[in-house]
């Protein structure tokens, strides 16, 4: 996926998520660190930019309720929520990179409960990947990828990463698993190597 | 990567002091939350072990914990006769048979959470050892300084008191060094422990002629159980000469700030007016103290442990 493939399908998800709530009332968003709270205020500029009016916006760190804490080999560092907002009989839509085995928007959904009772939550992902091992579905989704479960995705976007694009790249020992978490910033150099292996079999 | 166990300030770098503390800063926010209370920890048991009298601490580790959603058993004895090793082996012995994840540990002893360290499975976190060491204490002050002046480097502090019976003072000796502050200490010739400047510390007796060189005065509690045997001649002489009065604190720098590990003896080393006034650091010291211990449980607790 390039750039403007990503735009597009930003564009697109903005779209579904106002018809399907009827405008924008109520409307929050929330994205999931890292990468999620990058993509949700791009979906919040979109919104902005098409129905002028700017929506609230958080972010979630779910480090701490996270299932798996106990097979990561040291604590994570964690980064910090910000919901600076009342939650309450509000319509969130959850934002992610990469939709996966759900457990990381189980996590979330938790967290978000913690801050008070919304009235719905909904959940939009640039990336669809499947294989869930949790009954957990995207209620928008940029694009919906088969992939192997050797496989990775990878999305890599500006204000982390320097440039915009997803790559699905097949299983090298070195890299995590990228929703393990941990290993999910590359280094610059790492970069690099990905988007060339990325190429290849760019999706 | 910290050890298994935080038994001592002494052996952290700079890169492990600063994780402690910016973890710390992120468990405020989970403070100031509708439901302070992360899932972090469930499951896990953890012990506090209090051989020696202690409020705040105690409570300060067992909220931490709960804040964690881990389960939290709490043990105090307060006895002024010291236990053995041989016992505190035993305790040992019985801690690992209740398979308990995580033990903390105060002891009059200095090296006592070693001892348990040494012979347990689970986690062991120093909660002060005897004259020792008392980690969560210096580095809650080391996180309320960095707050307060957004560093810590070049910054100067002057601890006041009863540097000889201080492990917090020793604690605090050691991390500000670490992270690159100047540490004067100031107290009575007899509260001072020879050969302290090895510790890389400038020793001052009078606090009146230092008081205004200094951005943080850290008050000491004068541990009156321990002063029977006449280290000074009067309260009312310590209070005269090296208490935070009323009038001597306004020689200390516009900036400048008030701590004091607690509990305070008001009226002896800080004035009421002082602790509770606008200088002042104290409160903050304690809210701090739990977000600390939060950050030292899920550091120690959270990863698998090796």
């Amino acid at each position: 996926m390039k750039e403007s493939d990503i735009r597009r399908a930003l564009r697109r998800i903005v779209h579904e998520i106002i018809e399907a709530n009827k405008g924008i009332r109520n409307l929050a968003l929330v994205g999931i660190k890292r990468r999620g709270d990058f993509i949700a205020q791009r979906i919040a500029d979109i919104i902005k930019k098409t129905e002028g009016k700017k929506i609230p916006i958080g972010a979630l760190d779910i480090t701490l309720y996270r299932d798996d804490l106990q097979l990561v080999s040291e604590a994570p560092i964690i980064e910090g929520t910000e919901i600076n907002f009342d939650i309450n009989n509000k319509i969130i839509v959850l934002v992610d990179d990469v939709l996966y085995t759900g457990r990381t928007i189980r996590a979330a959904i938790e967290e978000i409960l913690d801050f008070g009772r919304p009235k719905k939550i909904q959940l939009a992902v640039l990336i669809d990947r499947g294989h869930r091992e949790l009954p957990i579905q995207a209620d928008f989704a940029g694009r919906k990828v088969p992939t192997s479960k050797k496989e990775i995705v990878d999305v890599f976007i500006k204000e982390t990463d320097g440039a915009d694009s997803v790559v699905i790249h097949s299983y090298r020992k070195k890299q995590k698993d990228t929703k393990s978490g941990q290993g999910k910033t590359p280094r610059k150099t790492k970069v690099k190597q990905l988007f060339i292996t990325g190429e290849k079999n760019n999706a | 990567m910290p050890e298994k166990n935080l038994l001592g300030i002494e052996p952290l770098g700079a890169e492990d002091l600063n994780r402690y503390l910016d973890q710390a800063d992120n468990f405020l926010g989970v403070l100031e939350r509708p439901i302070p209370i992360v899932p972090a920890l469930r499951g896990k048991t953890i012990i506090t072990l209090f051989f020696e009298p202690s409020t705040r601490t105690q409570i300060s580790f067992s909220i931490a914990a709960k804040r964690l959603s881990a389960d939290v058993v709490n043990f105090s004895r307060a006895t002024s006769s010291v236990v053995k090793g041989e016992t505190l082996l035993d305790t040992a012995k019985n801690i690992e048979a209740m398979k308990i994840d995580g033990v903390i540990i105060r002891h009059s002893v200095p090296g006592a959470a070693k001892i348990l360290a040494d012979h347990l499975d689970a986690f062991v976190i120093n909660a002060g050892d005897g004259g020792h060491e008392h980690p969560t204490q210096a580095l809650l002050d080391l996180m309320t300084i960095r707050q307060h002046f957004g560093r810590i480097k070049g910054l100067k502090v002057l601890i006041v008191g009863d540097i000889a019976h201080s492990r917090v003072a020793r604690s605090n000796i050691f991390g500000l060094k670490t992270l690159g502050a100047e540490v004067g200490i100031c107290g009575p010739p007899t509260l001072i422990p020879r050969e302290i400047e090895k510790l890389g510390v400038q020793v001052f007796c009078s606090l009146d002629e230092v008081i205004k060189e200094f951005d943080v005065i850290m008050a000491l509690r004068i541990q009156l159980e321990r002063q029977k045997s006449g280290l000074f001649p009067s309260i009312r002489e310590y209070r005269n000469f090296y208490g935070l009065t009323r009038e001597r604190i306004k020689k200390i720098k516009p900036h400048g700030v008030i701590m004091h590990p607690g509990p305070t003896n008001r009226g002896i080393e800080i004035d009421p007016e002082v602790a509770d006034g606008n200088k002042s650091l104290i409160l903050r010291q304690v809210k701090n103290g739990v977000a600390l211990r939060m950050a030292v449980l899920f550091i120690h607790a959270g990863g698998k442990i090796e």
